[in-house]
């Protein structure tokens, strides 16, 4: 596999569209890397002949960016007005549980990312959460404490 | 040369004769985003492993959104010479049956069908036309959402597209086409309400030699999935009406503006415009004429005022997406320094149809100053749930209580959400309103982008609202700061009010807030987003006074422990 370095490269040079931006190219290595490392800041500035601090400016604006390492799962659960009117915030306090977190955030070990979302697009089947980019609709807290012990639980046979 | 317009034609009329009335059953499953939401992309993956293991022939096609998105999965199954069958809520393992009994002997299984389409519906079967989402629908954007195969640039073309390019570019002077588009009275489906008409020709007054066409489908109001529901199911559709749009104002390039991470109308669009690409309709010398257009898919992060127009301008330059000031207008000084229109992805939807029906045909339809269809997404307590396209005209109430099937449970309507976030709510008693953009703002709501969200009785409004403003809080740019602060200060005076600790001031202090927020911002954000507190106050002060005076939720809605985002853009 090719080092951190490498991939950078790779995804800030290599990109199909023909506008390249300093976005364009953040979001290149986000697909890569699923964050966004300083040397990736270094990079996109070099490559866009910006400095650190425009492209610093664009990461710290858009909240999809991360700047540490991804968790190995991601659950996104959907916290707008359609999935609140009909019964988002029990399940979201029931994913909190499940993963044990009591805010949207990593959990200590790294192994799931809970976040909120604000519109998954997919209000008529409301409430949606998403699990590792797969979206979910009608969930119920039961569903929704039981697909985060899902993933939890597959990584664990992985990891044996 | 690329191939003239008609032999491409040709070639697509065949490629679905043979699909729509060949040997082969066409099975289609929908697969926009309310589709996967239900599992609709491992229902077509057992179909394809239950029609290997059964031996039988069939093609798979996952399409876009038919609008029910209440009875997603959808299947539907079109025996050759025989009516499409549509059914709803399939479950995994109800496939094996479906695929046994219908595919295999031409049996449809009648207690799963939600409906059928075509000429030949027997008696026994309900035929789809008549549901009560579909009943009153006149679908033009929406003409060939989960009929065709998105990815599939031939069946778009199969279905009429193109053809009013190919029109418009043999038959037409750009002048002529923009008449068309002024004539049809087409308003802009983005949340102004601008005619579009008027507004593409500001850009084609301009001779500067670089002119952009953007298409906006940043979609971030909660509640609207239609942008994203026509890009999935026809992209070919907003494509080619963003090149009859370059060339009715001179411009010679485009972009489709997707929020990062929608990857179903990411995918799709960029497959319609690399086919359009391979096959003339895109490039230089569109389709043997002098006309060169060049479109491609710029993606935006995560940001809601990424689509107010001058904040989308600066993400596809790559920057912060915060507000410009204007003057200068966008048709003036717009992306990279050059003119260019801004229209939203259903306003691009209908320009084929109008260019090809003539701006008169589409003038036609609607109510008074209000032309053509509201394309309405339906969702909250409401039985049925999804994507219709309605004539303007049609009353609100009607909408709710038959188109939608009303509210679940014998429950009562308590009010809706329109227009998104900032559009603010109707009481229910106040939903007597036909669809149209001029009565809807009279009303003190938004018909805007067509999203509509209902509550029923169980329903906090103070809580909602609070939500409301939590949304326009973390999504609040940053930029200005009587919205940056505004909108923070507003929320924890909603809090305190939620949590029973709000005082009699605090309305005084909320309304104030809001005052300076829309004089003091630069962009809709902060100056529409006291919207939803107001339209709250003006119908709902009883609900307000429980909490404040009485310290009680009425409901019982703000006891429920809440989540909103802490973090915000830094």
């Amino acid at each position: 596999m090719d080092g951190l370095k490498q991939r950078i490269e790779k995804a800030v040079h290599c990109q199909p569209q023909t506008t390249v931006t300093i976005l364009s190219s953040l979001l290149a290595v986000e697909d890569e890397l699923g964050y966004i490392p300083r040397e990736a800041v270094e990079e996109v500035a070099a490559f866009n002949r910006a400095t650190i601090n425009d492209v610093w400016a664009v990461v710290s604006f858009y909240p999809n960016f991360r700047t540490v390492p991804p968790c190995e799962h991601k659950v996104e659960i959907c916290w707008g007005p359609s999935c609140h009117l009909v019964g988002a915030m029990p399940v979201v306090a029931a994913v909190l549980e499940a993963a044990g977190l009591e805010d949207e955030g990593d959990t200590p070990d790294g192994r799931l990312t809970v976040r909120y979302n604000t519109c998954l697009g997919a209000c008529a089947l409301a409430p949606v959460m998403s699990v590792d980019h797969q979206l979910v609709g009608r969930v119920t807290p039961q569903k929704g404490s039981a697909l985060v012990s899902e993933v939890l639980e597959s990584q664990e046979e992985r990891a044996e | 040369m690329a191939a003239s317009f008609w032999e491409i034609r040709d070639q697509a009329a065949e490629r679905w004769q043979d699909l729509a009335a060949g040997e082969t059953p066409w099975i289609r499953v929908g697969t926009a985003l309310c589709g996967q939401a239900a599992g609709a992309e491992q229902v077509a993956d057992v179909i394809q492993q239950e029609l290997e293991k059964q031996g039988l022939k069939a093609r798979v096609s996952r399409v876009g959104c038919l609008g029910l998105c209440f009875a997603e999965p959808m299947v539907d199954v079109l025996l050759p010479g025989r009516a499409r069958v549509v059914y709803g809520n399939v479950g995994l393992d109800q496939v094996p049956e479906l695929v046994a009994s219908h595919i295999g002997r031409g049996q449809p299984v009648a207690e799963m069908v939600v409906g059928c389409l075509g000429d030949e519906i027997g008696d026994d079967l309900p035929d789809l036309q008549q549901h009560p989402m579909k009943v009153r629908e006149q679908r033009i954007a929406l003409r060939n959402a989960g009929h065709i195969d998105p990815l599939d640039i031939y069946q778009y073309i199969a279905r009429g597209g193109y053809e009013a390019l190919n029109r418009a570019l043999t038959e037409m002077t750009p002048a002529e086409a923009l008449e068309e588009v002024n004539t049809s009275g087409l308003r802009g489906r983005g949340g102004a309400a601008f005619p579009a008409g008027t507004k593409w020709r500001f850009l084609a007054g301009s001779n500067a030699p670089d002119k952009y066409i953007l298409c906006n489908c940043e979609e971030g109001d909660p509640g609207a999935f239609n942008d994203k529901g026509i890009l999935e199911s026809d992209p070919g559709t907003v494509v080619e009406g963003i090149i009859l749009a370059g060339y009715a104002t001179g411009a010679n390039h485009g972009y489709i503006f997707i929020r990062h991470g929608h990857d179903g109308p990411i995918d799709r669009a960029r497959a319609a415009v690399a086919q359009a690409y391979e096959l003339g309709l895109l490039g230089e010398d569109i389709l043997g004429t002098d006309f060169t257009f060049d479109l491609e898919v710029a993606l935006t992060g995560d940001s809601y005022v990424s689509g107010e127009e001058t904040a989308l301008m600066e993400a596809i330059e790559g920057s912060r997406a915060m507000p410009r000031y204007r003057p200068p207008f966008p048709a003036q000084v717009g992306v990279f320094g050059k003119p260019t229109n801004i229209n939203n992805v259903k306003t691009m939807a209908y320009v084929p149809e109008i260019i090809a029906r003539g701006g008169e045909w589409y003038a036609g339809i609607g109510h008074e100053q209000s032309t053509g269809t509201a394309i309405l997404c339906l969702s909250g307590t409401l039985n049925y749930t999804g994507m219709v396209e309605l004539p303007m005209g049609i009353n609100l109430t009607e909408v709710l209580q038959d188109v939608a099937g009303g509210v679940p449970g014998g429950k009562q309507l308590s009010f809706i959400q329109t227009g998104g976030p900032l559009g603010g709510v109707l009481s229910a008693a106040a939903t007597d309103l036909v669809l149209d953009f001029d009565i809807f703002r009279a009303a003190g709501a938004i018909l805007g982008s067509g999203g509509i969200i209902a509550a029923d009785e169980d329903t906090c409004v103070v809580d909602l609202t609070r939500v409301l403003i939590a949304f326009c809080q973390y999504e609040s740019c940053g930029k200005c700061f009587p919205c940056r602060m505004g909108m923070s200060h507003m929320l924890e005076v909603l809090e305190r009010i939620c949590r029973l600790e709000g005082t009699p001031d605090d309305l005084a202090l909320m309304r104030n807030i809001g005052e300076n927020m829309q004089a003091g911002s630069l962009c809709g954000h902060g100056q529409l987003g006291f919207n939803p507190v107001a339209s709250a106050l003006r119908y709902f002060p009883e609900q307000f006074e429980a909490h404040i005076v009485d310290k009680r939720c009425p409901t019982g809605r703000c006891q429920v422990p809440h989540f909103s985002p802490r973090l915000s853009r830094r």
